[in-house]
C-alpha cells in the first residue's frame, strides 16, 4: 500500500503508471435465447496522459463499460475478455483486491453529481473518510490534503467549503467537489460518465477546461464518456464511438470528427445543428423551408 | 408583423421560507409576431420555465401585463380556461411526465382535437404521420415509446388544438443528441405549417440558432438581448451573450477548450 | 438519417415486454400462495352468504331445538341457548358479517377519495377544512369514536354502520390527498387544464386513473379492519340487534356461555378466516404495487 509523499509534492502524481487497456470485452445479461448482449467485443486503449472520448448515443452501452472497469456491473452480468491495469487483468482480481484499487487507482466520477455525495455529511468528511482508511492518514493530514485538492479544483474558499454540506452548493460547484473527492487518493485513471451533461454551458466550460488541467499535470488517464459531441472535439484526444455495444470506430480526434469513416459516425456529426451552412443541418431543421 | 403576443414588464416571484420572494422574471417586455418562431435562451435558473408559464397563465403576475391576441392572460388558477387562451399550448421538457400513463395516445391527441374550432383540420392518423410515428400508434399507451417518440406525441396533441402559439419549454433537453436538431425542426416546420407562431425555449443556443428566426436572451430575470438570430450569433452586443456563446464547444476536432 | 431513427424502433420490442410485464402485474401479484389462500376463501364465503338461506340446514332465527347441545350430526356446530342451529346463523350471519362491512368499505372509499382529492386538488380552503375535520377523528382511537358515536345514536345496524363510515373515511382521505397533490404537479395534469379540462374533469381523466390502485390497496387490507369493528360493535350491543344474526353478537352470547365452547368459537373461526383472508389479499396486492405509490399505503391500514 503506497502511502501519500509528504512535502512539496503533496498533491502527488498517480502511484501506478501506464493506463488502461481493455481487450475483446464483452458482457451479457440473461442466458440462453433470452440473453442480452450489451458489450460485444471491446477492445480499447486508456493511456496516461491523455483524454480518452467514449461517444455514442444513449443505451449504446457507454456507462456500462466504465462500470465493467471498477467491477460495477449488476450482480447478473457475464463478463469475459480483459481489462489490464498495471499489469493486472481487473476481470480475475478477488473482490477485495479490487475493492482497494477501486477509488484508490481508479475512480470515477458520475454525471449527477448530487447522487455521489451524500448529503448528510459535510464536504470534509466525505472527502478524507476513504483516504484516512486506505493510508491510515491523521485527521488532520488528510484535511489538509482535502483543502489542497478543492482548491486545485478551483472550489473557491476551500477550508470554508471543508464545514459546507453538499446543498450549500451549486450544480457546477459540486461537480468539482465530486471530482476532488474522486482525485484525493491520486487515482492513475480517472471514468468521467457524462459529467458535464446536466450542467449550463458556462459551468460545462470551467469544467472541461479542469478535467484537461488534471490530465494534463497529474498525467491522468481519463476515460470521458459522453454524447455530446461539442464536449469530445474540445477535450478528448482520442475518441471512440460506440454503437449497440460495439466500437465502430475509434481514432484521432479530428479525423473522427472532420473525416468520420464509419457511416454511423457520420450520422451522428450530420445530425447536429452546424453553425457553418445552412445545408449540413438536417433537411427538416434548415430555416430555409419556413413558411 | 402585428403582435401576437404582448408582455409588458411582467414580474414573478416566487414565496420562499424564512427569505424574501424570490424574483424569478424581473421587467421583461417581449412582443411575439404571427408566424414568428423566437428562441429564449439562458442558463438554468435564470426564469425561462417561469416566464413559459406566466404566459399559458399558470402563474400570477406580480406587476406588469401579458396580452395575447387582444385578450389578458389571466391566471388560471381553478378555473376552466378561457377559450381564447386554448389557442397557447405547451410543450414541456420531460416526455415521460407529459402524457397521461393510463390513457391511449389516440385518446391524448383526441383531447386536443377536441377543442380545434376548426375540426375538420385534423385526424388523429394525419397528426401521427406529421409526427413521423406510425398510425398503430393512435391505441398504444405512453409507456410503449421511448423519449424522442413521447415527445413527438406530445406535440401532435398540442398542435391537434390548432393553437396560434406554441411554447416549448426545453422540449429537446432530455432527448438524444442525435435527436434533439430533429425534434427541434419538426416543432418549427409544424408550428409555421399551421400558422402558428412558436415560443422555443431551450439552454443550448446551438439548436436556437437552426430554428428560431429571433433570439432572446435571458439571465437573472431579464431579457438582456434580442435580435435575428443570425445577428445576434455573429455580433452579440452584450458581454453577457458574448460569454454564453463563446462557453459552446465547436464541433470541429481541434480540441479547443470553450470559455 | 436513417439510423438515427433505428434505436427509436429497436427499442420497441422490450418496451413491449414492460407492457406486458405491467398489465400482468395484479395478476402475477396474485400468484403467491398466501393471496391465492385468501382470494379462495373470500370467494367460498361471499358463495356461502349469498346461498345461505338455500343451503342452511335450519331457520336461523327459529328457536326449533334443544336449548345448549354440544356438534352432533344432526347439528354440526350445535345449538346455542335459544335452541338455535348454530351453523344455520354462521351461514345467515355471513350477510351482515361480510357483505355489509363490505358495502362500508366502499362507501368509505368513496366518501374518502372524493374528499380527500377535492382537499388535495382544490388545495386552500377546501383543504384546510376537509383535513382538519379528518385530523379530529384521527385524534380519537378509532374503536372508542365508533362506540361512542354508535352508542349516542342508538344500537341498530345501520347506525353501527354510519359509525364506522365517520371513523373510517379520513384514512382514505389523507392516502387520497397526499397522492393528488403529488399527481397534480404532473405535467400531463398540467396539459391537460392547457386543453381546457374543467379541474373536475381534470380530476376524473387524468388525475384519479392513475392514484387510485393504492387506495383500493387500502380499502382491500381494511375490510377485515371492518369486519372486526362490526363485530366489536356487535359483541358490545351497538350494532346487531336480537335476534339478527351477526358474528359479534353471536361471540359475545357464547362468552356468557361460557360451557358451551361451541356458541362462540365457529362464528370466531368465521371472523378468523375471512379477516385473515382479506390481510393475505391486501398484502399480496401492496406487494405489488409500484413501489413509488406502496409507500403511502404502508402502516395507513390498521
Ligand atoms: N442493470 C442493468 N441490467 C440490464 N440491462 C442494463 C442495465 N443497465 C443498463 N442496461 C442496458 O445496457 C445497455 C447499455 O446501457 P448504458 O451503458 O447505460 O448506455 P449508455 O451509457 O451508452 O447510455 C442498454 O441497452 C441498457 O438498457
Ligand atoms: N415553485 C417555485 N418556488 C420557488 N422558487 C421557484 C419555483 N420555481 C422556480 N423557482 C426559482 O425561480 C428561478 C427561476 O426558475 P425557472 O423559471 O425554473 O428557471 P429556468 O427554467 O430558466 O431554469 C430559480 O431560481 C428557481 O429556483
Ligand atoms: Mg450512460
Ligand atoms: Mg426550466
Amino acid at each position: 500500500m503506497s502511502t501519500i509523499p509528504e512535502g512539496a509534492s503533496f498533491v502527488g502524481k498517480p502511484k501506478a503508471s501506464g493506463g488502461l487497456s481493455i481487450r475483446d470485452l464483452t458482457l451479457s445479461i440473461g442466458r440462453g435465447s433470452s440473453a442480452k448482449n450489451i458489450l460485444r467485443g471491446i477492445s480499447l486503449d486508456v493511456p496516461s496522459g491523455q483524454i480518452t472520448g467514449l461517444a455514442g448515443e444513449s443505451g449504446s452501452g457507454k456507462t456500462m463499460t466504465g462500470m465493467t472497469v471498477l467491477g460495477l456491473q449488476p450482480a447478473q452480468a457475464k463478463v469475459t475478455g480483459t481489462i489490464e491495469f498495471d499489469g493486472r487483468n481487473l476481470l480475475e482480481l478477488p473482490t477485495k483486491k479490487l475493492n482497494t484499487l477501486r477509488g484508490n487507482d481508479i475512480a470515477m466520477v458520475f454525471q449527477d453529481p448530487t447522487s455521489s455525495l451524500h448529503p448528510m455529511l459535510s464536504i470534509g468528511s466525505q472527502l478524507t473518510d476513504h483516504l484516512r482508511q486506505h493510508t491510515g492518514m491523521s485527521k488532520r493530514e488528510a484535511l489538509e490534503r482535502a483543502r489542497v485538492v478543492l482548491e486545485q479544483v478551483k472550489v473557491p474558499d476551500p477550508a470554508g467549503a471543508l464545514k459546507k454540506y453538499p446543498h450549500q452548493f451549486s450544480g457546477g460547484q459540486l461537480q468539482r467537489v465530486a471530482i476532488a473527492s474522486a482525485i484525493m487518493c491520486s487515482p492513475s485513471v480517472l471514468i468521467a460518465d457524462e459529467p458535464t451533461t446536466a450542467l449550463d454551458v458556462t459551468v460545462q466550460a470551467g469544467i472541461l477546461r479542469l478535467l484537461r488541467e488534471l490530465c494534463d499535470d497529474l498525467g491522468l488517464a481519463i476515460l470521458l464518456v459522453t454524447h455530446d459531441l461539442g464536449v469530445m472535439s474540445a477535450l478528448a484526444d482520442t475518441i471512440a464511438v460506440m454503437r449497440q455495444g460495439e466500437i465502430v470506430e475509434h481514432g484521432d480526434r479530428f479525423q473522427v470528427i472532420t473525416a468520420p469513416r464509419d457511416p454511423y459516425t457520420k450520422a451522428l456529426i450530420d445530425a447536429l445543428p452546424h453553425d457553418g451552412s445552412a445545408g449540413s443541418a438536417p433537411d427538416s431543421a434548415s430555416t430555409g423551408d419556413a413558411s | 408583423m402585428t403582435s401576437l403576443l404582448e408582455l409588458d414588464s411582467v414580474k414573478v416571484s416566487y414565496r420562499v421560507a424564512g427569505k424574501p420572494r424570490l424574483v424569478a422574471v424581473d421587467d421583461v417586455s417581449l412582443s411575439l409576431g404571427t408566424r414568428q418562431v423566437l428562441g429564449l435562451v439562458g442558463e438554468s435558473g435564470c426564469g425561462k420555465s417561469t416566464l413559459a408559464r406566466a404566459i399559458c397563465g399558470l402563474e400570477g403576475l406580480d406587476s406588469g401585463s401579458i396580452t395575447f391576441d387582444g385578450t389578458p392572460v389571466k391566471r388560471l388558477g381553478m378555473r376552466t380556461r378561457d377559450r381564447k387562451l386554448l389557442r397557447i399550448q405547451m410543450v414541456f421538457q420531460n416526455p415521460y411526465a407529459s402524457l397521461n400513463p393510463r390513457r391511449t395516445i389516440g385518446k391524448q391527441i383526441e383531447d386536443g382535437l377536441r377543442v380545434n374550432p376548426d375540426r375538420t383540420a385534423w385526424t388523429v392518423p394525419d397528426l401521427l404521420a406529421h409526427v413521423e410515428l406510425d398510425a398503430s400508434a393512435r391505441s398504444r399507451f405512453p409507456h410503449q415509446f421511448s423519449g424522442g417518440q413521447r415527445q413527438r406525441i406530445a406535440i401532435a396533441r398540442a398542435i391537434a388544438s390548432g393553437p396560434d402559439l406554441l411554447v416549448g419549454d426545453e422540449p429537446i433537453a432530455s432527448l438524444d443528441a442525435s435527436l434533439q436538431a430533429r425534434v427541434a425542426g419538426l416543432m418549427r416546420n409544424l408550428a409555421l405549417e399551421t400558422g402558428a407562431s412558436l415560443l422555443f425555449i431551450s439552454h443550448d443556443l446551438s439548436v436556437v440558432r437552426v430554428i428560431a428566426d429571433d433570439v432572446a436572451v435571458m439571465s437573472k430575470g431579464k431579457i438582456v438581448e434580442r435580435g435575428d438570430v443570425n445577428e445576434v450569433w455573429s455580433n452579440p452586443q452584450q458581454p453577457y451573450t458574448q460569454q454564453l456563446l463563446s462557453a459552446i464547444p465547436k464541433v470541429d476536432g481541434l480540441g479547443i477548450l470553450p470559455g | 438519417m436513417s439510423q438515427t431513427t433505428a434505436p427509436a424502433s429497436q427499442a420497441q420490442p422490450d418496451v413491449l415486454a414492460v407492457a406486458a410485464r405491467r398489465r400482468l402485474r395484479f395478476p402475477a401479484a396474485l400468484r403467491n400462495p398466501l393471496a391465492v389462500t385468501g382470494t379462495a376463501i373470500i370467494v367460498v364465503w361471499l358463495v356461502l352468504a349469498l346461498l345461505a338461506p338455500m343451503i342452511s340446514p335450519a331457520d336461523p332465527l327459529a328457536q326449533n331445538f334443544d336449548r345448549l347441545q354440544p356438534p352432533s350430526a344432526a347439528h354440526w356446530f350445535g345449538t346455542d341457548q335459544l335452541g338455535r342451529d348454530v351453523l344455520a346463523r354462521v351461514l345467515d350471519g355471513a350477510r351482515v358479517s361480510i357483505i355489509l362491512p363490505l358495502l362500508l368499505v366502499v362507501s368509505s372509499l368513496l366518501v374518502g377519495t372524493i374528499a380527500g382529492s377535492i382537499a388535495g386538488y382544490f388545495g386552500k380552503v377546501a383543504d384546510e377544512v376537509i383535513m382538519r375535520i379528518a385530523d379530529l377523528v384521527f385524534a380519537f382511537p378509532t374503536i372508542i369514536l365508533a362506540m361512542v358515536i354508535a352508542a349516542s345514536l342508538g344500537p341498530s345496524l345501520t347506525n353501527a354502520v354510519i359509525a364506522m363510515l365517520i371513523v373510517s373515511w379520513p384514512a382514505y382521505a389523507r392516502v387520497t390527498r397526499s397522492l393528488v397533490v403529488v399527481a397534480s404537479r404532473s405535467e400531463y395534469v398540467v396539459a391537460g387544464r392547457l386543453l381546457g379540462n374543467s379541474p373536475f374533469t381534470s380530476l376524473g381523466k387524468d388525475i384519479l386513473p392513475n392514484i387510485i390502485a393504492p387506495v383500493v390497496v387500502l380499502a382491500t387490507l381494511d375490510v377485515g379492519t371492518a369486519i372486526l369493528l362490526l363485530a366489536g360493535l356487535s359483541f358490545l350491543g351497538l350494532g346487531a340487534v336480537p335476534p339478527t344474526p351477526d358474528w359479534g353478537a353471536m361471540v359475545s352470547d357464547g362468552v356468557q356461555n361460557f360451557s358451551s365452547w361451541w356458541i362462540s368459537v365457529f362464528p370466531g373461526l368465521a371472523i378468523l378466516t375471512v379477516v385473515l383472508a382479506f390481510n393475505f389479499l391486501g398484502d399480496a396486492l401492496r406487494d405489488g404495487l409500484d413501489p413509488r405509490t406502496a409507500d403511502a399505503v404502508k402502516g395507513r391500514a390498521l
